[in-house]
């Protein structure tokens, strides 16, 4: 099986956000930067189905800096064969512009899936994989979290609310991958010192035209202090009336 | 849900590591709060190693790491070998001593002393977990004095027959294999001691656990007895040549636990500054009082130290540098500030301090133990003491 | 002047309470922009009757697309269809809800419009000649401010954010084509326990955690919950202990939900459970330790045992609603 999952180079979700100095990005000094923890549960998917294959190749491919090949590298040592960087200084917070860059370097791949994660946890955009999908004019189904694959065609499950949706399909096809769906493999020492020797081909980002522009970052207005109101069941009936009264939400 | 580990580094030391090594300690440092952290206060409440883990080690590379590739090994250099012992006696001393002992005590005297096709034969299995082995050279009255040892290996016909007692051997009760020491001439030269590869089932051969333990309780600890035990020619270790074989087999585990420690100092460390930052006395967090402030500061100063020194000698080792001498000053300082570090932390803490929720009594206690094997801190004070002035000190 | 597009869902041909949400947002737009809204709903035949209360929430026109192939959402179909209607006017702005099926459709929309796309937004502007939009980024950590430069861009808005009022529009209806296709196709919607609401779809979520001690107290959660009339809400250590479903998960690797109320029972407040309900209007917090996180970002907080204080609440939280 041929996959290429599409990977996003992003800052560790524990991290402190900091505004930059132009107030539209964060400061990156002392950011730990991972894969896309979404990413991780594409590229276990690849590996897995690959190996249910009995063969084929998993592609790891990063949209980024040249920074992101720590990232790709990540993936290939979880076990993709080479990696793909297309380079941009900057990733743009227009999801478009990323998706034709993308959809240029996979298109004629040949590829049976291409598997994104559902969104990036940087800027939640939940938008690359499907329009690449849609720019590819391939089948897509986002926020799978159960996969099944047989003979050319899949069926795959996304939570909806009050329920699961089952989607079918034929392949080739766009997958993003939510939690769930797998339960991602730590990368073996060994497979790290492997990742060292596997290519990653670097490349521009044909990202074309950027039109959707940050105009400010900036940290989220606090909210106006709260109180304890008491201790213990005794405490409940001044909190239904706080609730009632004061915030008027009973 | 304990917040994840990410590390303490003052010194960006971060930064002299390679991408790779920094993704090895990484990925251990995930899978100790992912899967070790989760069930070590259990084990270590009822005394048990948790084997169940041994298989996920094993399938990562944590075994024999800076061993070569071509065994089934990681085949690491040896700063990403002590980041792995960092990041594990994190989460506990026992484990790390788990995997010293298979990596270092066994595997590496394999690899070492063995020949090739004993290499071939075992050295890829234990990579993989598939046998555990254990180190067979403490006496129950030749602990820091292995050249007085008793045990016997006689040379016969057929091989060898071994007699004689172990005691404090790690791994000990499970293993399948033990490399044991043993004087294959007369009682009084040390000279004569050579090594063995003896699988557990040989009759003649019992290990029991040793009880009663209040430290690195989270690991087996056992007694070998050999009775009579008749193993063939090929159990021989034919490059082992005296005590300076078991001895350099010590020097990796030593070089090994010198990084480990630092991880328990760093756990508490880690643990004590956020319990301070959020536990409220007298109106404030108590990491606003000043004798809680220096408690933190000297422990990040010895930390901070710790950290240069294992890294220098990491690279030492590397380069074929790392004599046993150097090796005893890292095992003897990083052992030392760990024990300060996890009592400081403890103290830090008041009375949650004391209970198995909080890792820093934990780490106190497997720390002792730390402290007094793979050459207590005061054989290493004498070992120091004798490369500097050229003068043994030791009888 | 340009229009505004606002994409409703139905379910079993009635209208999800989003919907009005989006028409207003529309609504809120077009007034800034100088223009009308178009309500476009998609449904199976005799959706059209789901319709007809959207002139109340803003709508001008109202389009119906009914075919019976999207009785349930059909992403390409969907897709499909209301990529048609957008290029056959003249419209600024596309609008959908943030719902797990307007989060699928939006992106579709935007890349065969070849159109800038904004994802669960909590704010719609107009300013200079540009559509503008505000939204939280890194687990609500940091708030975005979004310009599209392009004459048309496609918005998802966070559903319980843009609370409708009444614009007594027309809502003139009038059929559109729906254009079928499909190159994935859902085959049915596996549902899950009858009559119980969505977390990220009730204005009221009361969520359980660690404090609970186990699956079987969960009771506790489920009867204050239907005491407020809302939904059950999960931290992740008790959904990956397996006590609770991932649908109920509320976090970063879970749902974000906006409700008007939200209880946190037994929930230290991790920051990634947090990012998953920190814009919610009002947080309240029950919880034994006094020194817990969750508290510094609650409202309202009680100290205590939970196995006490929520029946007692359940107790007067029904009483409340009831009189």
């Amino acid at each position: 099986m041929k996959i290429a999952v599409c990977i996003k180079r992003v800052p560790d979700t524990e991290t402190r956000i900091r505004i930059g100095g132009d107030g539209a990005s964060i400061d990156e000094s002392g950011v730990k930067f991972v894969v896309n923890p979404y990413d991780e549960f594409a590229i276990e998917e690849a590996l897995q189905r690959k190996e249910k294959a009995g063969g084929g190749e998993v592609v790891a491919i990063a949209l980024g800096p040249d920074a992101a090949q720590e990232t790709i590298r990540g993936a290939l040592a979880m076990g993709a064969d080479r990696g793909v960087l297309l380079k941009a200084d900057k990733v743009p917070a227009d999801a478009l512009a990323v998706a034709r860059a993308l959809a240029a370097e996979l298109k004629d791949g040949g590829w049976d899936l291409v598997l994104f994660g559902k969104l990036a946890v940087d800027d939640y955009n939940h938008g690359v994989g499907p329009m690449t999908a849609e720019l590819l004019g391939l089948p897509c189904v986002t926020a799978v979290v159960k996969l099944e694959l047989e003979g050319g065609r899949g069926v795959a499950e996304r939570e909806v609310e009050g329920g699961m949706e089952v989607v079918e399909f034929a392949l080739p096809a766009v997958l993003t991958a939510d939690k769930g769906l797998n339960t991602p493999r730590y990368p073996a020492l060994k497979g790290i010192m492997a990742a060292k020797k596997k290519p990653i081909e670097i490349k521009p980002a044909a990202l074309g035209e950027a039109r959707v522009a940050v105009t400010t970052l900036a940290l989220p207005a606090d909210r106006k202090a709260g109180r304890i109101v008491g201790e213990g069941p005794d405490a409940v009936g001044e909190l239904v009336r706080l609730l009632r009264t004061e915030a008027k939400v009973l | 849900m304990a917040p994840r580990f990410e590390g303490v580094d003052f010194y960006d030391v971060g930064s002299l590591l390679s991408e790779e090594e920094r993704a090895v300690r990484d990925t251990v440092r995930q899978w100790v709060d992912d899967r070790l952290a989760p069930v070590i206060n259990r084990h270590y409440v009822e005394g048990t190693f948790p084997r169940e883990l041994v298989p996920e080690m094993a399938e990562l590379g944590f075994f024999g790491a800076n061993l070569p590739e071509e065994y089934g090994c990681a085949g690491l250099n040896n700063v990403a070998y002590g980041l792995i012992m960092q990041e594990l006696e994190r989460g506990d001393s026992g484990v790390r001593s788990f995997a010293s002992v298979q990596g270092a005590l066994v595997m590496y005297p394999i690899h070492a002393f063995g020949s090739e096709e004993q290499r071939k034969r075992w050295l890829p299995k234990m990579a993989a977990g598939e046998v555990i082995g254990c180190f067979g050279l403490t006496e129950p009255d030749y602990g820091s004095n292995p050249g007085g040892m008793i045990t016997t290996a006689k040379e016969t016909k057929d091989g060898w027959v071994l007699n004689g007692a172990k005691m404090w051997i790690t791994n000990g009760s499970t293993a399948q294999v033990a490399i044991v020491w043993a004087k294959t001439g007369a009682l009084g030269d040390a000279g004569g001691i050579r090594g063995f590869i003896v699988p557990t089932d040989t009759p003649g051969f019992s290990a029991k656990d040793q009880k009663g333990k209040l430290s690195l309780r989270a690991s087996d600890t056992s007694e070998l007895v050999l009775q009579d035990v008749k193993v063939g020619k090929d159990a021989l270790l034919p490059g082992s040549k005296g005590l300076k074989s078991p001895l350099s087999c010590l020097t990796q585990a030593r070089y090994g636990i010198a990084w480990g420690a630092l991880g328990a100092a760093m756990g508490c460390y880690d643990e004590a500054l956020r319990y301070a930052k959020q536990r409220v006395m007298f109106g404030k967090p108590i990491a606003a009082f000043q004798l809680q402030q220096q408690r933190l500061a000297e422990m990040l100063t010895e930390i901070t130290k710790g950290q240069l020194l294992v890294l220098q000698l990491g690279r030492l080792k590397d380069q074929g540098k790392a004599t046993p001498q150097r090796v005893s000053l890292a095992k003897r300082n990083n052992v030392n500030v760990a024990c300060d570090v996890a009592r400081e932390a403890r103290r830090l803490l008041g009375a949650n301090g004391i209970l198995v929720e909080y890792t820093a009594m934990r780490h106190l206690a497997n720390l002792e133990s730390v402290y007094t094997y793979e050459g207590t801190h005061d054989m290493h004070t004498l070992i120091l003491g004798e490369e500097i002035t050229g003068i043994s000190a030791f009888e | 002047m340009a229009n505004v597009l606002a994409v409703t869902e139905q379910r079993d041909g009635a209208l999800r309470k989003s919907s009005r949400e989006v028409v207003w947002a529309a609504r809120q737009l077009a007034d800034a922009m100088g223009g009308a809204v178009d309500a476009l709903v998609l449904g199976g035949p005799g959706v059209d009757a789901a319709g007809a209360k959207l002139g109340e929430a803003g709508a001008d026109r109202v389009l119906v697309a009914e075919d019976a192939a999207f009785a349930r959402y059909a992403p390409d179909g969907y897709a499909a269809t209301v990529a048609a209607v957008a290029k056959a006017g003249s419209y600024g702005a596309v609008l959908a809800a943030a719902t797990a099926a307007g989060k699928d459709l939006a992106p579709r929309v935007a890349a065969r419009l070849d159109a800038p796309l904004g994802t669960d937004v909590t704010g719609v502007a107009f300013a200079g000649g540009k559509v503008a939009a505000t939204r939280p980024v890194y687990a609500g950590k940091a708030v975005q401010q979004l310009r599209f430069d392009a004459p048309l861009a496609v918005i998802s808005v966070r559903p319980n954010t843009f609370a409708p009022g009444s614009a007594g529009k027309p809502g003139t209806a009038s059929k559109v084509p729906a254009v079928l296709e499909s190159r994935v196709t859902v085959r049915e919607v596996k549902a899950a326990e009858q009559g119980k609401l969505d977390v990220a779809e009730a204005s009221v979520v009361v969520s359980g955690g660690r404090g609970l001690r186990g699956p079987e107290h969960f009771a506790l959660i489920e009867s204050l919950a239907k005491a407020f009339g809302g939904a059950v809400g999960a931290s992740r250590a008790v959904v990956d202990a397996g006590w609770r479903p991932h649908a109920e998960q509320v976090g970063q690797t879970g749902k974000t939900v906006s409700p008007q109320l939200y209880v946190a029972v037994g929930i230290s407040g991790a920051i990634q459970h947090l990012a998953g309900m920190r814009t919610a209007k009002v947080i309240v917090a029950i919880n034994k330790d006094k020194d817990a996180p969750i508290f510094q970002l609650a409202d309202y907080g009680i100290v205590g045992d939970l196995f006490e204080i929520v029946p007692k609440l359940t107790e007067e939280v029904a009483k409340a609603r009831a009189g």
